[in-house]
């Protein structure tokens, strides 16, 4: 939690159900915590929505964000709010542009808490270089809601020569991951209620909009991106076979994944290729632009530990399967529910 | 990740599996008693390196599959009432009752937790006075002593508002049942090598002689499972039957004393009801008559219940190894991991879900 800022709103330790009513313990909630922290022109012009060109083909996205705890290692529902919908944009081959951001939180949410979450809002907007350009703030009574949900969505617009779609996955590709996977499903579990565990790993959650564009740099021949937030990346590469009619085949070796996570993993028996994560993205293109691509995502900060982990091919469609450490080779089947709820 | 790796090494793996198909020479039926040990088998597709004459059937070695329909639809009833917290382990709470699981009675309204250890939910009973908080504690010989040591400690510390539901199971009796069963097909075992880390395995040198089986306790990495195979082989090969320890780095033969001990002062045998199997008898745990306090069983009256099991599942055959999960015409249709008719397709160990989530590639 970053405290460094004094809580602006002084008169209230609480959230209370007028500061959602629409009066004027509303707009101090407005002016005084989210106009301070994520002001900027569109969002400023206080309209009931925000007016704005974009060139070429747009992309749209929503995401809603329960996360429990709303704190954890690596991060906080508010920048997980911000990167969950940048990324999700930037897996339509879009460049992010603005966000709506809408916020329901419980009566007694403590004002404090409350500020930490908008300024880790505010944060996160600024390094991924996008905008809140609208938004809305209910109070539901104590015990109709869980300290604070928060939904976003965010627009973006697609440069011409982009066609991002998991159909467009081709025998031939190869699958590309920007770093370690599992990080942020076991940090939240680390620090789950009746879960504890000790451990230093910390979420991954970031946005990928800059390690992307870096990838764009290189090649145009992206076909696939895809985040492997819920259901991890079985699930996403499941998803992606089933879609485009393809096999995939991943090396269990050539997965990254810290120590630590597989410790952890083992301990409570847990699978890490079905857990989140929330800093991770899938990049599917032709084998003879991997390597470039793998450059590029390794000279970023966000892909340092990128890697090739598996190939497309014409057998076995919708089916993706694994490369085992032994050497044997098994499916990878979609999870059934949630390994653990609420982890985003 | 030191003492686990060792174990996954596939020079290691290939060469286990070498001698194995140097040493046989006819088909050979042999048992993985643990779940466990079915889960790694199919996670890591163990039958790719074992020759054709070898074939694993799965045991009855998942607590949570066995777990009578009665005592799950026990347990729901209990959830159900006001002022209970039902606490248990992730598995547990989607396991199929007559009409309902655990999660649905939580959606309802009850106070269902998923808890990593009983002592969690000694915790939560202090922390909830008011409430009668009760742990679904199932498991065979493995989990049994940290449940006993539940009941031990809400008796010293005075935690009246705690107790447990015991489905607790026990391996050699359900070993002994699957062999005296006139079509049994099992020519040697795999024993689970935790439950032998807590019982030690003197009690399985007589099922081996009487039934003439080897019985090779066993661990649960792939160079284990592959050792525990080649050892069974061998002995099948040569006309042996005796109990080999494949897993010595953990299990010794008389096994933990101190928790053999806690559990023969917590715990009474009985006759215990194995879903899909029926009655196998001094096969289970039950609290001993000076910690009826903390038994569910005795503290809510929930009259006699009586619940059929669903007559398209198979599990029972399955559990003893008559069939394979795929042999049953519900798999993957009426019955999946999304709307399971049996525990077996519940359970990470379940030989049913097991085989729906790893199912081997055939080419």
């Amino acid at each position: 939690m970053n405290l460094s800022c004094p809580v602006p709103i002084t008169n209230y330790d609480q959230v209370t159900l007028a500061h959602g009513g629409g009066g004027s313990l509303s707009n101090q909630l407005i002016e005084k915590m989210f106009l301070a922290e994520l002001s900027n022109p569109l969002l400023n012009e206080g309209h009931d929505g925000a007016i704005f060109d974009l060139p070429g083909k747009l992309a749209f996205s929503t995401d809603s964000f329960v996360v429990d705890p709303i704190f954890f290692p690596g991060g906080d529902i508010g920048d997980l709010a911000v990167n969950g919908t940048v990324n999700d944009v930037v897996c339509c081959g879009a460049i992010p542009k603005y966000l709506s951001l809408g916020l329901i939180i419980e009566e007694g949410f403590s004002m404090e808490e409350l500020w930490a979450v908008i300024q880790s809002i505010g944060k996160a907007v600024r390094k991924a270089g996008v905008q809140i350009v609208t938004g809305d703030t209910k109070v539901v009574e104590k015990g109709k809601g869980d300290k604070i949900f928060i939904n976003t969505s965010g627009i973006g617009w697609i440069p011409k020569e982009r066609d991002i779609s998991p159909k467009r996955c081709r025998p031939g590709d190869v699958i590309l991951i920007n770093g370690n996977i599992a990080e942020h499903g076991v940090a939240i579990m680390s620090s789950r209620e009746g879960l504890e565990f000790e451990t230093s790993i910390r979420s991954d959650t970031m946005a990928l909009n800059g390690l992307i564009e870096d990838v764009f740099k290189v090649t145009r021949e992206v076909h696939v991106l895809r985040d492997p937030t819920r259901g991890g990346v079985s699930s996403a590469l499941n998803e992606i076979a089933k879609s485009a009619g393809v096999g995939i085949e991943i090396d269990e070796t050539a997965i990254p994944l810290a120590e630590e996570v597989k410790g952890a993993c083992e301990i409570l028996g847990l699978d890490p290729l079905y857990i989140a994560n929330e800093g991770k993205i899938l990049v599917i293109l032709p084998e003879k632009e991997a390597s470039a691509a793998l450059k590029a995502m390794q000279n970023h900060p966000e892909g340092k530990k990128s890697a090739i982990i598996g190939k497309v091919t014409s057998d076995m469609p919708g089916i993706l399967r694994m490369k085992t450490s032994v050497g044997s080779t098994r499916i990878v089947d979609m999870i059934t529910g949630e390994q653990l709820p609420r982890i985003c | 990740m030191k003492y686990v790796e060792e174990y996954r090494d596939l020079r290691l793996v290939r060469k286990i599996s070498e001698e194995i198909k140097k040493v046989v020479s006819q088909p050979w039926v042999i048992m993985e008693i643990c779940g466990g040990q079915t889960h790694s088998i199919l996670k890591y597709n163990l039958e790719e390196f074992l020759p054709k004459e070898i074939s694993l059937v799965h045991g009855p070695g998942c607590p949570v599959c066995v777990t009578s329909l009665e005592l799950i639809d026990k347990a729901i009833k209990i959830a159900s009432e006001k002022d209970v917290i039902m606490s248990s382990f992730g598995d547990m709470l989607r396991v199929p009752g007559s009409e309902k699981d655990l999660l649905q009675v939580k959606a309802e309204g009850g106070d269902v937790r998923m808890v990593y250890s009983p002592l969690d939910a000694i915790k939560l009973a202090k922390e909830n006075p008011d409430k009668k908080v009760v742990f679904f504690a199932v498991g065979f010989e493995t989990t049994a002593p940290a449940n006993a040591l539940s009941v031990v400690e809400a008796k010293r510390q005075g935690v009246t508002n705690y107790s447990i539901l015991s489905s607790h199971v026990l391996v050699p009796p359900a070993i002994e049942a699957i062999l005296s069963s006139p079509d049994s097909r099992i020519q040697g075992f795999l024993a689970a090598g935790h439950v032998c880390t807590i019982m030690g395995y003197e009690e399985y040198i007589p099922l081996a002689k009487k039934y003439k089986v080897p019985i090779v306790i066993t661990g649960f990495e792939p160079v284990d499972i592959l050792q525990g195979i080649l050892a069974t082989v061998k002995q099948l090969e040569n006309g042996e039957a005796v109990v080999e320890n494949q897993y010595s780095r953990v299990v010794s033969r008389e096994g933990n004393i101190p928790a053999q001990k806690l559990l023969k002062d917590v715990f009474r045998v009985i006759d215990r009801k194995w879903r899909g199997i029926g009655n196998i008898p001094r096969s289970g745990f039950a609290l001993a008559e000076k910690f009826a306090g903390f038994d569910a069983d005795k503290i809510f009256d929930l009259g006699k219940i009586i619940s059929p099991e669903s007559p398209l599942c198979i599990a029972g055959e399955v559990l003893q190894g008559h069939k394979k999960p795929t042999d049953c015409p519900a798999f993957g249709k009426e019955c999946s991991p999304e709307n399971p008719l049996g525990a077996p397709m519940v359970s990470s160990e379940g030989a049913c879900a097991a085989y729906f989530h790893y199912r081997k590639i055939r080419n």
